[in-house]
């Protein structure tokens, strides 16, 4: 007689918690208590055209929070697209549409009134080519989403540079000149000042679209290593060319082709027992 | 196989075409030297008439009345200076914020319309502007004034200001503005603050160009600054202009006038080339830091 109560309260009691913790917006970004298990993309039937061509097809797929979730697959298979509808930067690109459900923590990304300019505090993004701002310095350059959202305070400046180049693994590199032009370090230094720059904002998610493509193996091996640190607090979605750095470092891997999610699986399973022929084929390099 | 080579050409036809090689070099160095010889010429009639009049009292003296010889042009060089700053008030922040349209919020079709709008204004002759701007500032007020001067001037800098700032702002990599949107900063901080500020060199070119290109014109100061033998002690009263004061005194009857007159256009050209030697500069560094 006692169980049944019970069980009816837990489950609404859990619930608005969820949704409150999930509205995108004025809630404080990164302070949002996320537990291991938890998902953070839950995408149901999404499709995206690119004018009239159709660029993804029916994904549905669910990426866990405080884990590393390769994207993986030959040119063109929609992979680029893909991460970037996770923070809807492919808006950037006139003339796109979608279909389907694509919710990050609960909350839905594309809901009407829904503002891009939040969800991407919440869903940070490293690009391809390290992107420094020239006219900041390495300290402006960490700061400048804190500054341009608003926050004056210098002692959470000061706090939040140092935390987010620790978390970069720069600061030791950098420590001694904040001041000197961001444009001034070397390829990998500025790829991970990029890093400290997305995570300075507090995102809970940070998305990497093929992060070390540029780079030589020393600051790939640095990037790399940086991702296994940051999977403890930050769910991490990596797009990669490089069969072998999903290997290394993922948990999770899809295998898009052709627009389509083939084949999603833990990492291991991917690249030692597909259960897909293509997934098959890719992994061991026989096409691609 | 002894015989002399198949390639050698006939002695005459090499003669022939050695001569047509020489005439047709001959003429492309003149051209070149045309091209370049006004502007010497310019430098040296200027230097010649006007250098020996450029005295410390140039600089600080009004004009003297008729009939009295010396005096200066001081009230016509800060009036130039004046009228400037009053034309980049007006010209510049419509010119650049026309210029950030065109390169991030307008549409194909919208943009060419603006453009082609900006073209043909680039091409009205300036003294139309002079009339327009009597109209519409002097009549009204019933009263010449370094403000419809100003105004004027303004006007006149805003489509190539900017076509400037739109073609710096194209320049800006894409990546830039990804990278800022991707941290959630709304779209128009990430162009006033990262794409403009890139760009800021490039702008500022764009705005002394125009600046240069103003500083010498006389039409559309006669309607509406007018020219003013005294200091202008206020904007709504009529100014004095280097080009307006060279304009009257070399009309004049006068030698010492004339004489003046050289040595108005000797520093006006002297504001006009440090003007250019700034863009230069400017562009050098920009060049530089890419």
């Amino acid at each position: 007689m006692s169980t049944l109560p019970e069980a009816a309260q837990a489950a609404p009691a859990s619930e608005p918690i969820r949704i409150t913790s999930s509205a995108p917006g004025p809630a404080p970004a990164g302070a949002l208590p996320v537990e291991a298990g938890e998902i953070a993309f839950d995408i149901k039937n999404f499709s995206l055209w690119y004018g009239p061509r159709q660029a993804l097809q029916d994904v549905s797929i669910s990426i866990p929070a405080k884990k590393v979730t390769a994207i993986i697959g030959p040119s063109g298979c929609g992979k680029s697209t893909f991460l970037r509808a996770l923070n809807r930067m492919h808006e950037l690109t006139p003339g796109t549409r979608i279909e389907g459900s694509l919710r990050h923590f609960g909350a839905d990304l594309y809901g009407p009134g829904v503002e891009a300019v939040a969800i991407r505090r919440r869903v940070g993004m490293v690009f391809q080519k390290s992107n420094p701002f020239p006219t900041m310095s390495i300290a402006e350059n960490v700061l400048v989403g804190l500054r341009l959202n608003g926050v004056r305070d210098k002692a959470v400046l000061q706090r939040r540079l140092e935390e987010s180049l620790h978390m970069a693994a720069l600061w030791d590199e950098v420590k001694d000149h904040l001041h000197r032009p961001g444009t001034s370090l070397s390829g990998g230094q500025q790829q991970r000042l990029c890093i400290a720059r997305s995570l300075a904002v507090q995102p809970e998610t940070l998305l990497m679209d093929e992060p070390c493509s540029a780079l030589d193996p020393i600051a790939t091996a640095k990037i790399e290593e940086l991702i296994q640190t940051l999977r403890e607090a930050y769910t991490v979605v990596i797009v990669t060319h490089n069969m072998q750095q999903a290997a290394r470092c993922s948990d999770r891997t899809a295998f898009f082709y052709l627009g389509r999610l083939i084949e999603y699986d833990d990492t291991r399973k991917m690249f030692t027992n597909p259960s897909n022929a293509q997934t098959e084929a890719y992994v061991s390099g026989r096409f691609g | 196989m002894t015989g002399p080579s198949p390639f050698l050409p006939t002695p005459g036809f090499a003669s022939w075409r050695k001569f047509k090689s020489g005439a047709v070099t001959a003429v492309l160095v003149l051209c070149a030297l045309a091209v370049i010889a006004p502007l010497f010429l310019v430098i040296y009639f200027l230097l010649a008439r006007g250098a020996s009049s450029i005295d410390w009292n140039f600089f600080t003296q009004l004009p003297k009345p008729t009939g009295e010889t010396g005096g200066g042009m001081a009230n016509a060089i800060v009036g130039t200076v004046t009228l400037l700053a009053m034309a980049a008030v007006v010209g510049v922040p419509i010119g650049v914020f026309g210029g950030i349209y065109l390169a991030e919020y307008g549409t194909d079709r919208g943009n060419d319309w603006i453009r082609f709008a900006a073209d043909v204004l680039n091409g009205i002759p300036s003294i139309v502007w002079g009339m327009v701007i009597y109209l519409i500032l002097v009549v009204p007020f019933k009263t010449f004034s370094a403000y419809a001067g100003g105004v004027a001037l303004g006007i006149m800098m805003v489509p190539l200001v900017m076509r400037t700032t739109e073609e710096v702002l194209i320049l800006v990599p894409q990546s830039y503005r990804e990278a800022a949107l991707a941290l959630g900063v709304a779209r128009w901080k990430v162009i006033m603050v990262i794409v403009v500020r890139t760009a800021l060199k490039g702008i500022a070119t764009g705005v002394i160009v125009a600046m240069a290109r103003i500083a010498g014109e006389t039409a559309p100061l006669l309607f509406t600054a007018l020219g003013n033998n005294f200091w202008n002690h206020n904007l709504k009263e009529p100014i004095s202009a280097l080009p307006l004061q060279i304009f009257a005194y070399a009309i004049s009857p006068y030698d010492d006038w004339h004489r003046q007159a050289w040595a108005g256009a000797l520093v006006l050209m002297g504001l006009i080339l440090a003007l250019n030697i700034t863009v230069r500069v400017l562009s050098r560094d920009r060049q530089r830091s890419h």
